[in-house]
Parts: C-alpha cells; structure tokens; sequence
C-alpha cells in the first residue's frame, strides 16, 4: 500500500514537475521600442468587429429564405466577413507589429582548411575509375533514354497508329437512315431549305456518340448540284447526305444558310459552329471558308422501294478531324 | 352629255368617296406600287434583283413588314430589324394585297400558353441555338448575322421559323409540329428575361466575357490588393 503510493506520487511528480523554467530575463531589450500607434489600432479592432456583423449577417440571410437576390446576398455577406477579417491583419501587419531591420555583414569562411580537405578527397576517390568517359556516355543513355521513355506515351493523343474509329463506321450498303426519334426518314419528309440530322438505323444512344454516326441532310433542287465524278449518284434525287462531324476538330456541323433568294444572297452551306468551317453541300463538301484542311465526308443515299431513305455504302472518305494520319486512310465499303 | 359630267363637284365627290371607301387590297396595290414594286415586280411577279410574292401569303407579307425587314434600304444587303416605314392600316393594306396575289399561307397563331418550357428548350437548342446562341442573343454564320430575338414577337419568330429568312433554313410542319413551335416561342419569350439566379449576367453571351470579368476586374483587384500589401526594398 504504501509502495503503490509512493509510486503515484513520484509520477505526478515527474509528469507535472516537468514544467519549462522561464529563461533568466536579460536587462537590456531585444526588440526596440517603438511608438504606439491608437489609430490603427482602433481600425483593425474595427475591422474585426464588422467582420463579425458580417458573419452574422450572413447567418440571418441564409435563415430569411424569402429576400430577393438571395445568393448575391449571400455571397456578400460571407466575401466581406472574409475581406474584414484580411483588412484587419494588414492593417496590424502594417502599423502595428514591431519590425527593425538590421544590416550584417557575410560571416567569413569557417573552416578553410577543411573545405580544401574535402575538394581533394573527392579529387582522390575519383582515381580509380579508369572509364570515366565510358561511364559518362552509360549515365547519358540511360538518363536520356528513360526520360523519352517516360514521354513516349504523349503519342496516344492523337490516332497515330489507332486509326480503326475512324476507319470504321456504323453505315454499311442497305442500312436505313432514322432521325433522332428513331423514326426511318422518308425522302419525301426532306424539303428543299430545310437542315435535319439523320442516324443509322439500329444504333443505340451510345453507339450514336461514334464520330462516324452522325450525318447531315439536305435538299437542293437537282439543276444546283455539281458533284464531281467521283460522287456521281451518291445523291437520293437532290438530297444530300454528309458526316455531321466537321473535318477541322470535330465539332458537330449544326449552322445551315438556307438562301431564300439565290442571286443576292450566298450559296447554300454547312456552317460549323466552332471555328466556321464552311462547307459546299452542292459540289460534295468542299471547303469555302474556315479552318478545315479537307472536304467533308459524303454518305452515299438512295431511296428504296417504300419511300425511305437507305445508304448506299460507306463514306467516300475518312469521317472526323484531321488528324495527321487519317489522310492516308479509307474507310472500308 | 351624261350626268357626272354636268355636276363636276359631284363627279369630284363620288370619286373621293370611291377613293377612301377602297378596298384595304386596292390601298395595298397602290402602296405596293409606291414601294414594292421597282424590285418585286408588276403583280410581284419577282425580278433579277427580288423574289416573286405570288404564293407567299399574309404570312410573309406580316412578318417582313412589322419587323422592318422589307422595304430593303439597299440591294444585297442582308434584311435587318429596322425602322418600320407604314402604320398599322398600311400594313394591313399591304399584307392583304400580297395575300391576294396568290394561295400563301395566312398569319400564323402561336399559343405560347399551350407550349411546354422545357421542350421549348431542347427544340430550341437543338434546331436554332446553332445560330442564334441557347439565350436567343444572336450569333454569326459565314456571310450572314442571325439576329438576337429580344424585339421578336411570338407571331413573328412562328413567321420566321415557317418562312426561313435570309439565309435562315425553314422549318415546315413535318419537321417542327404546331405544338413544338409554340414551346419553341415559349421559351424565346422566357429567354428575354432568363433568371440569372447566380448573379451578374453579363449580357447573357457566355464564357468570352465572363473571363473579361475575371481578367480585368478581379485579377487587377488582386494585384492592387498585392501593392497594397507588400512593400518595397529600398535600393541597397
């Protein structure tokens, strides 16, 4: 018992008595005197306590659901809390804490002798490498060749060597074309001036997301088309089908200029929103203006035996933006 | 001698009154002749420098003159919203002579009522915000300036969007129905004044003057914020 307590007692002992002593007060001051100064006192205490009112103002705001503005409100309130409080620490930091600036000079070398020591053991532990011009060229392959290594990767952001997405697409011979309600497109619903988007038939909302999905439809009168040899027949009587996926950067074509006047007004095209590539609906997707570095895709169409649209076979030419490697592609029939 | 021609100021008076008594047809043909007709043609039979009006109906005749559009100022230009050069009986006049010069549609009736917000959004942006930007504030194609639709009325933007102006396609029946068009006119007319629940608007045009905002009034707040902070070493 009384061991148990004469334990107790040293410990409390030991834990509390390990108190930090105060260091001895030195006589003279450390940091100097400077003036007091009332006034920015007054103002960052000021500060301080507005940024309080701000706080609760913002509490009453968030309770009073019916004010108008009241995110702006808000926002107000909780920014100027926020802003008080920083006014507030740059007034003290500016006005009110004690700063001195002292000027001392670059202390001298400590040990001279020794940091020569040190120079030459270095020097000396290097003579028994007898390749040192070899080792340096090991240390150059292997630092050089890992940091392209390590870059290598940056190569997948483009299709340099994965171009299949772009050469393949959901269109083949015969599949029906439907719009975005899934409707089969009738040729007769296609009204000269009008701009509709159109999907091969039996694709998902998903599968509709592939670049080589989406096509574009017009109708211009039969005398306006020029397509050239190459896309003879790749009309449906006037209607015209093309990649909806504009052959700059991909952005969707959504803009049609519709002329209502031909002769004071400008042709009929495919305008992309993004950049304005502008494309000839009449000559099989020429470039007229904008960025793009190529025609755009042509669908080949024709109508089938109850009115519906059916595509003919694949695009003529690689669908999406012009990647450096998709121009040697063609997609498949 | 016949008896008009005895009582002269009797001729003069049966001639006024056939004159006010015309028919609004008769009052169009004649101010369609005034203003119309060097580009349109006798009859708007159409010309190398205008279209022929023979079936384009009250329809087109309505919208081009409410809005302003038509009498052009000068050849080749794009039709703009501008000033409105008859009163409310010429253009009646007007609208009811071009209706007779052929078998055009009639003014059409929107319901925005009837229309649903929402729809009237995803049509929207499906079929015209390519042009005229998801809060109707306008935008441009190459060649042409797809106008904002702040001073469109609901029976002009039915107009437009069956009539295709300009370089504007046309949207028929077939394509979008009478109901979605009210939803369409719906929300245009919602989108004149959108709620901008989050704060300042900016005109409701998008990203390129938000990061105006955020460039040349909060990062010059900043840097002010940084002369007011920090101080300068004086040169050693």
């Amino acid at each position: 018992m009384g061991r148990a307590r004469t334990l107790l007692v040293s410990a409390a002992v030991v834990l509390l008595g390990r108190r930090k002593r105060k260091p001895p007060k030195n006589a003279d001051r450390v940091v100097p005197k400077l003036p007091p100064n009332p006034g920015a006192e007054a103002v960052a205490i000021g500060l301080l306590f507005l940024a309080a009112l701000f706080a609760v103002a913002f509490v009453v705001v968030y309770a009073v659901d019916s004010l108008p503005a009241h995110t702006q409100l808000l926002g107000l309130t909780l920014g100027l809390s926020l802003l008080a409080i920083a006014a507030s620490l740059i007034v003290t930091a500016k006005k009110l804490v004690a700063t001195e600036e002292l000027v001392e000079p670059y202390t001298p070398d400590e040990h001279p002798g020794e940091q020569e020591l040190l120079v030459q053991v270095v020097e000396e532990s290097g003579d028994r490498l007898t390749r040192k011009r070899l080792f340096k060229m090991g240390l150059g392959a292997a630092g050089g060749t890992l940091g392209l290594a390590v870059l290598a990767p940056a190569l997948s952001f483009g299709p340099f060597f994965q171009t299949k997405y772009y050469r393949g697409t959901p269109w083949r011979r015969g599949r029906r074309l439907v719009d975005e309600h899934f409707h089969p497109v009738r040729a007769s619903d296609i009204e000269e001036n009008g701009f509709y988007a159109a999907f091969p038939e039996g694709l998902s909302l998903d599968g509709r997301e592939e670049l080589g999905a989406g096509v574009v439809l017009v109708r211009l009168p039969i005398h306006a088309l020029r397509l050239p040899p190459e896309l003879h027949g790749y009309d449906a009587g006037g209607i015209v089908a093309y990649s909806k996926i504009c052959t700059h950067a991909g952005c969707a074509i959504s803009m049609y200029r519709a002329p209502l006047f031909q002769p004071d007004e400008p042709r009929p095209a495919l305008v992309c929103p993004c950049h304005y590539s502008t494309f000839d609906p009449a000559d099989g997707g020429s470039v007229t203006f904008g960025p793009a570095g190529r025609r755009l895709p042509m669908l080949p169409i024709g109508v089938d035996a109850k009115g519906y649209l059916r595509a003919k076979g694949n695009f003529d030419d690689e669908v999406g933006p012009t990647w450096w490697g998709t121009r040697i592609w063609k997609p498949s029939p | 001698m016949p008896a008009v021609v005895r009582a002269p100021r009797l001729a003069l008076l049966v001639l006024l009154v056939a004159g006010v008594a015309a028919t609004p047809a008769q009052q169009g043909k004649s101010l369609f002749g005034a203003h119309c007709l060097s580009c349109h043609g006798g009859n708007g039979a159409g010309t190398s420098r205008a279209p022929s009006l023979r079936n384009v109906g009250a329809r087109a005749a309505d919208f081009y003159l409410r809005t302003g559009y038509m009498p052009l100022p000068h050849l080749g230009l794009q039709p703009r919203r501008s000033r409105v050069l008859f009163d409310e009986s010429q253009i009646r006049a007007l609208v009811a002579y071009v209706a007779s010069l052929g078998n055009g549609p009639a003014v059409p009736k929107p319901h925005p009522e009837r229309g649903n917000l929402s729809a009237g959004q995803h049509l929207f942006s499906t079929h015209c915000a390519g042009c005229h930007q998801i809060a109707a504030q306008g935008g441009v194609v190459t060649g042409a300036i797809p106008p904002p639709l702040e001073d469109a009325t609901d029976v002009q933007i039915a107009e437009a969007v069956r009539i295709g102006p300009y370089v504007m396609p046309s949207f028929s029946k077939k394509a979008i129905s009478d109901r979605e068009l009210d939803s369409i006119v719906r929300y245009v007319d919602w989108a004149k004044h959108p709620d901008n629940r989050g704060g300042w608007a900016i005109g409701d045009i998008g990203p390129v003057p938000e990061g105006l905002v955020t460039w040349f009034i909060a990062a010059a707040a900043l840097v002010g914020l940084c002369v007011v902070i920090g101080k300068r070493l004086p040169h050693g």
